[in-house]
């Protein structure tokens, strides 16, 4: 029992954080408390990649879920610390009150609680709990501003979040009577360690159906089209910070539930292959959103059609399958949460500064504003996938696994990271460039976060130091094809 | 396996579940709406307390109380509570016509026989029928908050969707409580939300028509010409 501790550790931060939080009625100390609670909860995660607790009824460590872990809490610091001083700006703007700011504290570490609980839970029905309540507390984040359109926004997100979270609860019940009939009644049933040791068995049947309603449901809140509608909106309108979690770690989490239903069907030889199903569902959500970002005026709006894209991308790689397309899914999954809360730091003190998210109104960042355009410029370089950067290595990755297996594949994957990318670069050009637009207050806020975030995603462009590269490659292979 | 009456008694509380799906879709005043729902909710709290007497799992018992407290009792309630206060129009307005609804959900409660039926032989009679009859409640639900404008009707229908979850819970032998306590739960938390957004809602707009709502989107005038 005592080598569970360190997990249960990892849970009760976050917990007792939000606990705490909701008395404390001072903005500057619970910010710090804040950033204080993220800090020890990565020094736990990181502590957790040496020393291994053996896998218990409740929670359990593997490689696949470790690795999220420790990147979900990495970028869950680096944001708190974002978050910081964007709040504390928000306050003297007098955009948020002091009860709304109490409660957006204790709810971001409650998120966080949550999507560890998601990751760490050795069982499906207490993963559904914890995916459902990340949804609600974001969907209370996302109308903290109580303007028309984030009510609007908020209510949309809970509305196909709850719809999505029901049929995967119905995907739920039905695994556990796959499960049941092999494993007898009771919590075993639901255990992914007993699940993933007797998949085999299974009936089939039941796993197709149950797959289906699981990967409808998750992929909701992965935005995986056609069940996106949600996802720019919430990015849009709540606070930044927010964003930046959202889209750098909680698709994640949503997404990892879809992986590890996969490796069930995977485990069993009269299943279908999932593959086939998250390939188009991946392929039509990176061509929809390469089209439609062509057409956004709000900032926000646009980089959440962006992560729409990516998280297109990444199901996609792993629908291909096998351990090089499975690779480059990892890695484009940790380079994405990396760039992509990256860029919304950025674009969050961007909003500030100019006082407005419309495209048209922002331009010249790089000469008003040389230190944060520039980081602005290379993120979003990154994002496009631009030679020397991360990303550019886990595309390639993912085209040629693609082409490795089915050549024709690769054609409309090529196309639709061209499409973005056309889009990233008109904008980019708009924004970073040319004549100074709007406002331009010096920015307050520190763009340590963000530059934390670009260097790994540069350095991985370059080179990937060795163990990283086994770590991920015998990751890629647990998922199988 | 469960025979002769037993087996009866399961069927009919299961397909009467299944009829009032039906009923919400065909009401045309909210207060037949909630009433629907609420009925409803006692039907489902009696089959889960039916499964807990046949399956002889008394935690069950748990599930049905819960579901008869807060979704036959509590919730009608205060749903109507809130129609009264805010002044929402009394009448509902359909997407597609009531006929139209009626013969897309007949159409789903075959869909759902096709689908689960073939593929649940080895699970049992119960679970069978129930996982059947769940699916259908589930889709009408959808079907209830995709043809109502209202967002009253569209809380009654996500709800009744959840009254399908417990109903598919419940049929299933030795489902652990954390699924039927935590599909009880999300109920609470979801209506606790769904109170704040109405309150919220209230302070900016007349109406809870979302219709109405929607056209304050962002930047919808310039994204669709």
């Amino acid at each position: 029992m005592s080598d569970l501790n360190a997990v249960y550790l990892l849970l009760a931060i976050p917990l007792t954080a939000a606990v705490i939080l909701v008395a404390l009625p001072w903005h500057r100390a619970s910010s710090l408390l804040n950033v204080a609670a993220s800090l020890a909860t990565l020094g736990v995660a990181v502590s957790l990649l040496r020393e291994r607790p053996a896998a218990g009824s409740l929670v359990f460590i593997d490689d696949l879920n470790i690795t999220l872990v420790v990147l979900t809490s990495l970028v869950g610091f680096t944001t708190s610390w974002f978050s910081a001083t964007y709040i504390a700006h928000e306050v003297e703007i007098g955009r948020l009150t002091r009860t709304s700011l109490r409660f957006y504290h204790a709810m971001y570490q409650f998120l966080t609680f949550a999507m560890i609980l998601a990751l760490c839970a050795n069982n499906i029905g207490v993963m559904w709990v914890a995916i459902e309540a990340s949804t609600l507390t974001t969907v209370v984040m996302v109308s903290i501003y109580r303007t028309r359109e984030s009510i609007e926004a908020a209510w949309k997100y809970f509305i196909l979040g709850s719809v999505g979270i029901a049929m995967a609860l119905f995907g739920t019940i039905l695994i556990y009577l796959a499960g049941q009939s092999v494993i007898g009644a009771g919590t075993e049933a639901l255990a992914w360690t007993e699940l993933h040791a007797r998949a085999g068995s299974f009936d089939a049947n039941i796993l197709n159906l149950a797959f289906v309603f699981l990967l409808v449901g998750y992929g909701t809140k992965v935005g995986l089209a056609p069940l996106h509608a949600w996802l720019p909106d919430a990015h849009a309108e709540g606070p930044t910070p927010i964003s930046a979690v959202l889209s750098g770690l909680l698709l994640n989490v949503a997404l990892y539930a879809v992986l590890r239903f996969k490796m069930i069907l995977a485990g069993n030889a009269g299943a279908i292959a999932p593959g086939p199903l998250m390939l188009t569902m991946g392929l039509s959500s990176l061509l929809l959103a390469g089209v439609m970002l062509y057409r956004r005026r709000d900032i926000k709006r646009f980089f959440g059609y962006s992560s729409i894209e990516h998280m297109g991308i990444i199901a996609f790689a792993f629908g291909v399958g096998g351990p090089l397309a499975n690779f480059a899914g990892l890695l484009h999954m940790a380079l994405h949460s990396l760039t992509k809360s990256g860029i919304f730091f950025a674009v969050g003190h961007i909003a500030q500064v100019k006082g407005t998210q419309k495209i048209a109104d922002i331009g010249g960042l790089t000469k008003t504003h040389p230190l944060l355009g520039w980081g602005f410029v290379l993120s979003v370089a990154a994002i496009a996938g631009l030679p020397p950067m991360g990303l550019f290595l886990s595309e390639f990755l993912v085209v040629t696994s693609a082409m490795a297996r089915q050549p024709w594949l690769a054609v409309p994957v090529v196309v639709g990271l061209l499409v973005a990318f056309g889009a990233l670069a008109l904008r980019l050009q708009q924004l970073a460039f040319g004549e100074p637009r709007g406002a331009s207050a010096p920015i307050q806020a520190s763009l340590v976060p963000l530059y934390l975030h670009l260097v790994p995603v540069l350095v991985a462009g370059l080179w990937l130091p060795a163990p990283l590269v086994a770590w991920f490659r015998n990751v890629a292979s647990l998922l199988g094809s | 396996m469960l025979y002769g009456l037993d087996f009866d008694i399961t069927h009919t509380l299961g397909t009467s579940v299944l009829l009032l799906s039906f009923a919400l879709l065909y009401q045309r005043r909210l207060s037949g709406v909630l009433e629907a729902f609420a009925l409803q909710a006692i039907l489902v709290a009696a089959a889960a307390a039916w499964q807990a007497w046949t399956q002889d799992a008394p935690h069950l018992y748990i599930t049905a109380g819960i579901t008869l407290g807060f979704k036959a009792i509590l919730i009608p309630l205060a749903l109507g509570h809130i129609v009264r206060k805010l002044g929402i129009h009394r009448t509902i307005e359909t997407v597609l016509g009531v006929n139209l609804t009626l013969l897309a959900g007949v159409a789903l409660v075959a869909l759902s026989i096709l689908l689960v039926f073939p593929i649940t032989f080895a699970s049992g009679n119960v679970a069978r029928e129930n996982l059947t009859l769940a699916l259908s409640v589930i889709l009408l639900g959808l079907l209830m908050m995709i043809t109502r404008r209202n967002a009253v009707t569209q809380v009654v229908g996500f709800m009744s969707l959840e009254n399908g979850l417990v109903l598919a819970a419940v049929g299933v032998k030795g489902m652990p409580l954390v699924v039927e306590g935590s599909v009880a739960f999300s109920v609470l938390i979801a209506f606790i939300i769904f109170g704040m957004f109405f309150f919220r809602i209230r302070e900016r707009f007349d109406t809870l028509d979302l219709q109405y709502l929607e056209s304050f989107r962002g930047d919808r005038q310039v994204d669709r010409p």
